[in-house]
């Protein structure tokens, strides 16, 4: 049987002439969700979550119910929740569609979890460059007021929580959830340092503080909808719900595509949904899961044991489309921002074009990531415009080695990642492009730096 | 505090402006949390951000005028000097690449008589390659403005100019609420 989109996030905003006001998402069975979980005690919902299986969709996939467990409910302090709505992991783009086309499913979502953590203020961040976006939220969110199912006594429950749109300004890091958390009190992006400052007990205001992905908190209205037991169904086990796969760069149809986790695979994803690479082309490797993660080469084979001990042996077009299926290949399924190249692709620019992301992005705090970030920029620069010697190509991977593991945040894997795992795949290509610029053969046309 | 300096003296900040900074601050738990909203709001106002502006943030949010300027230097969208009147944003980044965004861009600069990262002589353009905008199975992409135009191919560069250059000549440019469907709601 070929295998099929389960659109479950996307299953309204895909219908034509859905619309993004609250009437039409009444029509569609719109905060029934929000009302079944206020009749519920706060726990309950924690609960039903926790029993669901959802993991984050920000990147990380750390089980959300989880991540609520560990919010500090004695410190006296407010309790705030935060929507990481920063969308900017290259490769990434499914928030986007929740945000401006179904903004009242997040909302819905935004009000069963401030609910469930009992938070009287809840912040969506927003990417600055989503303007009409903050808008239609802004929007949004009147419109839920006025019906009551946001701000002041939500559903006659005699609770209330009111929810501020908060823009952004175009950094990367900000999508990291306490670099978030300083971009919101008014400071430069810097993440804070674990510990102690684990936004569950130290957050925003150094309050406890939920930070939860948008499409996340979409989750969890459907969480709700079904029931926790009914949700974990979904999926395979250890990986619960869709996943939109948010596919781009060199296949025929590049788009958005929702799949309930580890019911397809990489091959059935770019050949049967994306229709396979261009024509005349070959597809050379894919990024799965958004630009940090490690990148995967067509041709290799994958050997290991799955978290339950069985004993897998996969090509890359049979990996199944689940979290812990995609990490037992080395990578990661991480925001579902799937980046296809093929044979046009000189490897090198694609890397240098990624270091040259990271070493614009990096905040700066830490030494191995701003000077590591920029000099594999410009190194991996050098190989592909000419200049370089061949111990450049060792050089990447040294630099890489230096960063990660060393940092406050995340943003110091991200640095070293695509590096860490394109240059032993593709040792061989580089030294060939180093050699082709120093005979001044012609080079690729594509260019990517 | 230092940065790029006019030669002529900025105009005042407009009265709706001054007017929405209490609305703005009043919203959060804590007033320097207004600091972005009220940097993003002079912005909208005046084009980009000026000392003075700087200053005023910081009286607004009650913090020393060198806190607004790390967050204004931090930023990538924020700006301390005039641009163009049409802001044209590529995709710089993997996905859009993939897609032929570097090509795009040499043949915008080109059409547009505008070097990446720079100004045209006359003003009417300021031509920039950014970092990954979330809209990646649409490459490459542009932003202009307050709006999203996908797929805009290399081959395309002098015709998506055009369109450009035709809209410096529209009154009603950049006016028109967002309608589904159309570019700007992307945008």
């Amino acid at each position: 049987m070929p295998a099929v989109e389960r659109p479950v996030i996307y299953a309204n905003l895909r219908k034509p002439g859905y619309t993004v006001d609250l009437d039409c998402y009444l029509k569609h069975g719109g905060y029934e969700a929000l009302r079944k979980a206020v009749a519920m005690k706060p726990e309950e919902v924690c609960k039903e979550v926790e029993l669901s299986g959802l993991r984050g969709r920000g990147g990380a996939g750390f089980p959300t119910g989880m991540k609520w467990k560990f919010l500090d409910r004695e410190s006296g302090k407010p309790v705030y929740l935060v929507v990481n709505a920063d969308e900017s992991e290259p490769g990434t783009y499914k928030d986007r569609q929740i945000i401006y086309k179904d903004p009242h499913q997040m909302l819905e979502g935004v009000a069963i979890t401030a609910w469930a953590i009992q938070a009287k203020q809840a912040f969506i961040y927003i990417r600055g460059e989503f303007i009409h976006g903050a808008k239609l939220l802004e929007a949004a969110i009147a419109e839920a007021k006025a019906k009551g199912f946001l701000g002041q006594n939500i559903l006659g429950s005699g609770y209330s929580c009111d929810v501020i749109v908060h823009r952004g300004a175009g950094s990367y890091v900000c999508g990291e959830e306490t670099g978030l958390i300083e971009s919101l009190e008014g400071k430069r992006g810097y993440p804070r340092i674990k510990p102690p400052y684990f936004p569950a007990v130290l957050g925003l205001y150094n309050c406890p503080t939920i930070v939860n992905n948008a499409e996340t908190l979409a989750q969890v209205k459907h969480v709700l909808a079904l029931g926790g037991a009914e949700f974990a169904k979904i999926g395979v086990p250890g990986d619960s719900g869709t996943h939109i796969w948010c596919v781009s760069g060199l296949v025929k149809r590049p788009g958005l595509y929702e799949i309930e986790a580890g019911k397809a695979t990489f091959g059935e994803l770019l050949y049967d949904f994306c229709g396979g690479p261009l024509d005349g082309r070959k597809f050379k490797a894919i990024i799965p899961g958004g630009s940090s993660t490690k990148i995967l080469k067509f041709g290799e084979r994958f050997k290991g044991k799955l978290p339950g001990g069985t004993e897998f042996d996969w090509a890359l077009e049979d990996i199944p489309l689940d979290s812990n299926s995609i990490a037992a290949c080395g990578t990661g399924l991480g925001t579902g921002g799937t980046i296809v190249m093929d044979d046009s692709v000189e490897m090198i620019q694609a890397l240098s074009n990624l270091n040259a992301f990271y070493a614009h992005e990096t905040c700066g705090q830490c030494t191995p990531c701003r000077e590591g970030s920029l000099w594999l920029s410009r190194v991996s620069g050098r190989i592909a415009k000419g200049g370089a010697r061949e111990s450049d190509v060792p050089l990447l991977l040294d630099i890489a080695n230096q960063v990660a593991g060393r940092t406050i945040c995340a943003h110091g894997e991200a640095v070293a990642w695509p590096v860490q795992s394109a240059v032993p795949k593709f040792k061989d290509e580089y030294l060939e492009s180093i050699r082709l610029r120093q005979s001044g053969e012609p080079v690729p046309k594509l260019k990517l730096i | 505090m230092h940065g790029p300096s006019s030669s002529a003296p900025a105009r005042a900040l407009k009265p709706e402006t001054l007017a929405q900074a209490p609305v703005i601050i009043a919203r959060y738990p804590q007033r320097r949390s207004a600091t972005m909203p009220l940097l993003h709001l002079v912005q909208e106002d005046r084009g980009h951000i000026t000392q003075e502006d700087m200053h005023w943030v910081a009286e607004q949010v009650g913090v020393a005028p060198m806190q607004v300027l790390e967050v204004v230097t931090f930023y990538p969208m924020f700006r301390q000097a005039a641009i163009g009147r049409r802001h044209v944003r590529v995709c710089r980044t993997l996905s859009c690449a993939l897609r032929g965004s570097y090509a795009l861009m040499e043949g915008l600069e080109k059409a547009l008589s505008c070097p990446r990262g720079e100004t045209s002589p006359d003003g009417d353009f300021t031509l920039e390659f950014v970092e990954c905008i979330a809209d990646c199975g649409c490459g490459p992409v542009v932003h202009v403005d307050g709006a999203m135009h996908e797929n805009v191919q290399a081959e395309d560069a002098e015709k998506f100019a055009a369109k450009l250059k035709a809209t410096l000549k529209d009154p009603s440019y950049g006016q028109h609420p967002p309608v589904p469907g159309t570019p700007e709601w992307n945008g």
